[in-house]
């Protein structure tokens, strides 16, 4: 064994980001575990109520259809924009002027804030003065998604295709830039297919983009909360509530912040657990 | 597999060429005969790796024709024309096998299952790599990558050409030599005619039997190793073929004789040129062929560099550099000498092409 002189200086080096770690991350977490396992009246009044509040949660019917709601919604965007994403960014230049102008056009969505996407779909989808609303009622359909749950759906998953694609899109071109061409040359003197080049070179080599592609727009869309409320409200009836919505109207509609705060965790673990679960999945084959 | 031939090739990678700058590969006409070992050499940006990429059907050249045999191959595509292309990085796709990998070319021409389980044997059983064949592919180092690649040319049946550019770039020295020599003994097993793209001249010298020498876009020597040192064609290979190189003086014409630094260095050649005066007239002699000498042109020694059996001599004539190779055992002179250079080895160079015993140049 050979001895190391201990120099445990170092630890001041990081304490600036243990410390912001702390101040933003771990004591608003602790905070909400804290309110997650007592009843609290206001005038910083707290009860014991243990893991009473969990159990509630995780029995209540309201709770259930949330997360079904959810799991549908996010599973339904990323079939749709993972696809949609590489589609767009194989058909994208990849040398030449137009390169810097799709990217700018594939990058303006995502400069655009969140609840002006909700207010431009709101104005854009409504029945009587929207283009979306008038030209569909035009073409002889009964769209109206203030009152119509599928029509709410398609509209909201719309928009969010729309909005979050390309982010898709540029990442899914970024791997693709930086195959370097040998990979075609040597895959057209092996006479490969188009699809035989984009399951062997292609994809294999966009998969730790795509990977980082399907977690962002995993944990984001499980947390969506200010577009839909802008557009449906998370109406009509509850049809497009999903676990954010139904979360900020348990704490902030009804002010039951045990229950709130036990929600926030039980989602919070959701979110972890399947990104690690992805994660683990995906990467299992990689190295050697 | 085909003799290959270049008729009056030009490739330009703008739209509208306008100067003789502007092209990447001016004029080529060029017979590689079938079965050849050829090696390609040339500093970078010659055209060397453009010149491949004609040949395997990677770029259409901007005119002129290829030939595989009799049949013209110029618009067809690199999948129809049966070359094996190796790239300066090993290209191996990721996510296959070592199997699969070099199943891959066979498996797109829709081969039965059984026809390609024996061709990917035997090819691995040559390239060395049976052990490994149900490894990943990714797995494997630089050299493995890179005989992968190789395989994959090697494994089709009909190849008519195997192109190599610069393909041991990555690789580990002590490993170089090895795949070297085993890229020679793949020539002899397989027959096929080998085009091996390089800037490295001893590369370029143990792999081949014709070397072809390529400058600007021009090839302007196509010989043996022998043939390049002894008789450069241009200036350049003289300067490029040989370590040191070749030393280029400026030279004239005086009475028929051609002069250098004042002092007359071959007396027969200047004839020859005297019609064409106003050309830029140079001597191109080797390190080797000059000699200490009583008469000659006046030097300083400058420094003496030891490389082995050889002692390299820089010595100066005023502002020119003159090097002179001695073998170990001859005396170096110290200060101020004498330098002599042997008439037979000495070429002159009109305009950087060598003027032959016929009066022609190169």
């Amino acid at each position: 064994m050979i001895t190391k002189t201990r120099n445990q200086k170092a630890w001041f080096l990081v304490l600036p980001v243990i410390l912001l770690v702390a101040f933003n991350a771990i004591i608003p977490l602790m905070t909400v575990v804290n309110y997650s396992v007592q009843e609290t009246f206001g005038d910083n009044l707290f009860f014991w109520e243990g893991v009473r509040w969990f159990e509630e949660v995780l029995h209540s019917p309201r709770f259930h259809e949330a997360l079904v709601r959810q799991l549908t919604f996010t599973g339904i965007i990323l079939l749709i924009e993972i696809p949609l994403g590489v589609m767009i960014a194989l058909q994208m230049p990849r040398s030449g002027p137009w390169v810097s102008v799709c990217l700018v056009l594939m990058a303006l969505p995502l400069l655009i804030p969140w609840n002006v996407v909700g207010a431009m779909w709101n104005i854009f989808a409504l029945p009587d003065i929207g283009l979306l609303g008038r030209v569909l009622n035009a073409t002889g359909l009964d769209y109206n998604f203030t009152r119509d749950p599928l029509a709410a759906w398609v509209t909201v998953i719309l928009m969010d295709v729309w909005h979050w694609t390309s982010l898709v899109v540029l990442l899914a071109y970024a791997g693709l830039s930086s195959i370097p061409d040998a990979y075609y040359q040597a895959a057209r003197i092996d006479g490969a297919s188009r699809w035989a080049i984009f399951r062997y070179i292609q994809l294999p080599k966009m998969k730790r983009v795509l990977t980082i592609a399907v977690l962002l727009r995993f944990m984001d869309s499980f947390m969506i909360y200010t577009e839909p409320f802008v557009l449906t409200g998370g109406g009509p009836g509850n049809a497009t509530t999903f676990l954010s919505i139904d979360l900020v109207k348990t704490a902030l509609g009804q002010f039951d912040l045990g229950p709130a705060a036990a929600m926030s965790l039980i989602y919070f673990l959701i979110i972890l657990l399947l990104s690690w679960l992805f994660y683990t999945l995906t990467m299992r084959n990689e190295g050697h | 597999m085909a003799q290959i031939t270049l008729d009056g090739i030009r490739h330009s990678y703008l739209a509208a060429p306008s100067g003789e700058q502007d092209w990447a590969l001016k004029n080529m006409d060029m017979v590689w005969e079938d079965g050849g070992a050829y090696a390609l050499l040339g500093s970078s940006g010659c055209g060397k790796t453009t010149l491949l990429n004609i040949i395997s059907g990677l770029l259409m050249p901007t005119a002129g024709r290829v030939l595989f045999g009799e049949k013209e191959v110029t618009a067809l595509p690199p999948d129809q024309r049966n070359i094996a292309q190796v790239f300066q990085f090993p290209v191996v796709y990721d996510t296959m096998t070592v199997y699969d990998n070099l199943a891959f070319p066979l498996r797109n021409r829709g081969l039965d299952e059984k026809t390609v389980d024996a061709r990917v044997q035997e090819i691995a059983a040559m390239i060395d790599l049976t052990s490994s064949l149900h490894n990943r592919a990714a797995g494997l180092t630089a050299d493995g990558k890179q005989k992968i690649s190789l395989g994959r040319g090697l494994v089709r049946s009909d190849v008519n050409a195997i192109l190599f550019d610069e393909p041991l770039t990555v690789i580990d020295p002590h490993l170089k030599w090895q795949l070297r020599s085993k890229l020679k003994e793949l020539h002899h097993r397989v027959g096929a005619t080998m085009i091996y793209v390089t800037h490295d001249q001893t590369e370029a010298m143990t792999f081949a039997d014709q070397v072809v020498v390529m400058h600007g876009g021009r090839v302007v020597q196509a010989g043996t190793p022998v043939e390049l040192f002894e008789t450069p064609a241009h200036t350049f290979v003289g300067h490029f073929i040989g370590s040191p190189g070749m030393n280029i003086l400026p030279a004239h014409i005086c009475d028929g004789q051609v002069v250098t630094q004042g002092t007359v260095v071959l007396t027969t050649a200047g004839q020859r040129v005297a019609a064409q005066s106003g050309a830029r007239l140079e001597v191109g002699v080797r390190p080797e062929h000059v000699y200490f000498a009583r008469e000659g042109i006046e030097v300083e020694v400058l420094k003496v560099a030891d490389s082995g059996r050889f002692r390299i001599v820089d010595t100066r004539h005023e502002q020119q550099l003159i090097r002179v190779l001695l073998s170990e055992a001859e005396p170096v002179p110290q200060g101020s000498a004498r330098v002599a250079f042997r008439a037979e080895k000495t070429h002159l160079y009109v305009d950087q092409w060598r003027l032959t015993k016929g009066g022609d140049l190169r």
